[in-house]
């Protein structure tokens, strides 16, 4: 029974995937595309979640939808393609791409039929015992046997900060800031001028 | 585990809070007292290197399940590492200073670059040494970079970028393939399961070492992955050329040792062929094409070239000798070269760079004790004796004629000789030519002293080799 509700909630989730996937190459509008991106994401984290990688599906979930893709929808928003003339090139490509298309699926029979016959199901996936947790897993050798790595890691980052800003961080000359100390000791001689005038009188 | 379990790694973890006490004072430091920062990273490389010493382990240890090793060859490396910086740090300062380049980020990425080689150099985990060649990489991009209002450097550091990635990408590909045949990250356990299980010795191993080899070969600058060296060695600023041209060159060295000789030094016969050429094609075109060069950057660049095939080929022997010469080899080059590039960095002002070999023209007219330096730096890489160049070369030819390749020998006094003509061209400059330029040097005393020890140790090493080569053996074994 429970066999039977993992497989039609695979095939759900595999059928919006292709949908979503379809999407993020057919639709004109570029923001529509990253929207139908992040639908895919969504929908391959349940897919991870249905094979028990708890963590992969989180860590997809918060790194490319949380993070990459708002990225992307920035760059998106901030470009301003045309997208008419990007698919210009789409005809001249397409025997490219084709060649890739045929490569990767012959690939993948490779993978799926060609080898899967030597393997059988049931030692290719064994359910994990009950309360394993792959992300308690991953965490404790991250933190004990990997925690050299860890911090390297760590350090990495925080060079990658410093080189960052050390690139890009400059003074320009003529900046319009503002000086605090000099608005606060503004006096009213210096900005307010009282200006004697004839009053205007009716003719 | 306790604090002092952690002892053998203490000259990264010191190093690592100074590099934070750096960032943070650096911070609080206004740019007419920049000075500060350069003496702050100086005494922290004397704290790493007290640390080295105080931290000694008596015999070889394993750190963090593993993944970090301490033993002689690391405590050797490293303190000759630690040096270079700071040779490099002392002769860039008075430069950084006149050309408005002073900024506490050089510093702060030098100390970055020099974590990465020592982390390079403890790891016993390909996991560690990928993770250390990246912190190297990294900051070494943002050095050459460093210069933003420069087109030349953000060409040279595109160029290093781009190249530098692929290599890493090829490294990490090797690596993966040997992780899945051997199911092990640590070099001796590598070496463990290949002896237990001969059967692995096959295709996919040889596929990922091959895939090693490249993104080693790229590291090292070694023909025909060496496009990037002579670019990067022009493009960038003098001092970073400097530090480029030194301490890297001891954490690519720990890279190939630590690959080949403790995780692959059974299967010798497997990466012998692959080292052997490319140490061949350096040793041709590195000496070749150094003769044409009219830059003395480019010149040396494709010296380092050259000198990386006589690295490769002490280790292409595969026996303690070869690797013990190729550590002898790699530590007397780079204190030469720091040396060579403390002298470009010593003739050039503000706003002058003293790129072109014709800058050196009357020097000794102007200089003799300068000229005399450069001529004993020459002298040491063309391989003169009793310069210690001599004895380098000397050990390795001895190396490769004991392993039984006496054609490669031939090979190489061959090559030493056609490189011998662009080292004699500087000095031929130097003391029969006359030059334009008569201007008195900029750099202060402390600057000269130790640019004139180091050129007197490149003599005082060529005199007594022995103690050193003794010590280069010693800590392989």
């Amino acid at each position: 029974m429970a066999i039977l509700f993992q497989t039609i909630l695979f095939y759900c989730f595999a059928v919006f995937l292709i949908g979503a996937a379809l999407g993020v190459i057919l639709s004109r509008n570029p923001v529509h595309a990253v929207m139908f991106l992040v639908l895919a994401f969504f929908q391959s984290a349940v897919l991870w979640l249905l094979i028990e990688v708890e963590f992969l599906a989180l860590v997809l979930v918060l790194v490319y939808v949380g993070a990459v893709m708002v990225l992307f929808l920035f760059v998106v928003m901030m470009l301003d393609i045309d997208v008419e003339q990007v698919k210009g090139g789409l005809t001249r490509y397409a025997p490219l791409g084709f060649a890739i298309a045929a490569l990767m699926v012959f690939e993948l029979v490779q993978v799926i039929w060609v080898r899967g016959r030597f393997a059988s199901a049931a030692e290719g996936f064994v359910p994990l015992p009950e309360g394993y947790s792959n992300t308690e897993a991953l965490g404790a050798v991250l933190y004990t046997e990997h925690v050299y790595a860890f911090e390297i890691a760590a350090v990495i980052l925080l060079l990658a900060i410093v080189a960052a800003i050390t690139l890009t961080m400059r003074k320009r000359p003529g900046l319009k800031l503002q000086n605090i100390a000099q608005q606060v000791a503004v006096k009213r001689e210096d900005r307010v001028r009282l200006v004697k005038m004839e009053s205007e009188k009716p003719e | 585990m306790t604090f002092t379990d952690l002892m053998p790694a203490s000259p990264e973890i010191v190093l690592l809070l100074m590099i934070c006490v750096v960032l943070i004072s650096d911070v609080f430091i206004s740019d007419d007292k920049r000075i500060v920062t350069f003496w702050t990273s100086i005494a922290s490389l004397a704290l790493t290197a007290w640390s080295l010493f105080a931290s000694a382990p008596e015999a070889r240890t394993l750190l963090f399940d593993g993944s970090y090793v301490s033993d002689p060859l690391s405590q050797l490396l490293k303190l000759a590492a630690v040096g270079m910086v700071a040779l490099g740090f002392l002769y860039s300062r008075d430069y950084l200073k006149q050309n408005e380049l002073l900024r506490g980020e050089f510093f702060l990425l030098g100390l970055f670059g020099l974590l990465g080689i020592m982390i390079m150099i403890s790891a016993n985990s390909m996991l560690t040494m990928y993770l250390g060649l990246e912190t190297l990489s990294l900051s070494l991009y943002a050095l050459v970079a460093f210069e933003r209002n420069s087109a030349r450097a953000a060409e040279a550091a595109m160029k290093y970028f781009v190249l530098g990635a692929i290599a890493s990408g090829a490294l990490l590909y090797g690596i993966s393939w040997i992780y899945g045949v051997t199911g092990t990250l640590q070099f001796d356990q590598i070496a463990l399961v290949l002896e237990q299980n001969p059967a692995m010795n096959a295709l996919p191993l040889w596929f990922g070492i091959a895939f090693l080899i490249v993104g080693m070969a790229f590291k090292f600058g070694a023909v025909p992955f060496h496009m990037w060296l002579p670019d990067v060695y022009e493009g960038a600023r003098s001092p970073v050329t400097l530090y480029i041209a030194s301490a890297p060159k001891l954490a690519a060295l720990a890279l190939v040792l630590r690959f080949l000789m403790e995780g692959f030094g059974d299967l010798h016969e497997v990466w012998q062929g692959m080292i052997m050429v490319v140490a061949v094609l350096s040793l041709v075109i590195g000496n070749v094409v150094a003769i044409a060069q009219t830059n003395i950057k480019r010149m040396l660049g494709y010296s380092a070239i050259a000198h990386v095939g006589f690295i490769l080929l002490a280790i292409f022997t595969g026996t303690e000798q070869g690797y013990g010469a190729a550590v002898f080899y790699t530590l007397t080059y780079v204190i030469m070269a720091a040396g060579a590039f403390g002298m470009v960095i010593l003739l050039s002002r503000k706003g002058f760079e003293a790129e072109a070999i014709g800058d050196f023209k009357g020097l000794n007219a102007r200089s003799p004790w300068f000229a005399l330096m450069m001529l004993f730096f020459m002298f040491g890489m063309a391989g003169v004796p009793p310069w210690v160049g001599f004895f380098a070369k000397l050990n390795v030819i001895n190396a490769v004629l004991d392993a039984g390749f006496p054609g490669l020998a031939i090979l190489m006094v061959v090559a030493s000789v056609v490189g011998a003509y662009y080292y004699l061209r500087v000095i031929w400059y130097m003391y029969f030519e006359t030059g334009e330029d008569t201007s008195v040097f900029q750099a202060k005393l402390d600057t000269r002293a130790v640019l004139s020890v180091n050129g007197i140790a490149v003599l005082a090493l060529g005199i007594m080799p022995g103690w050193l080569l003794k010590l280069c053996i010693d800590v392989i074994q």
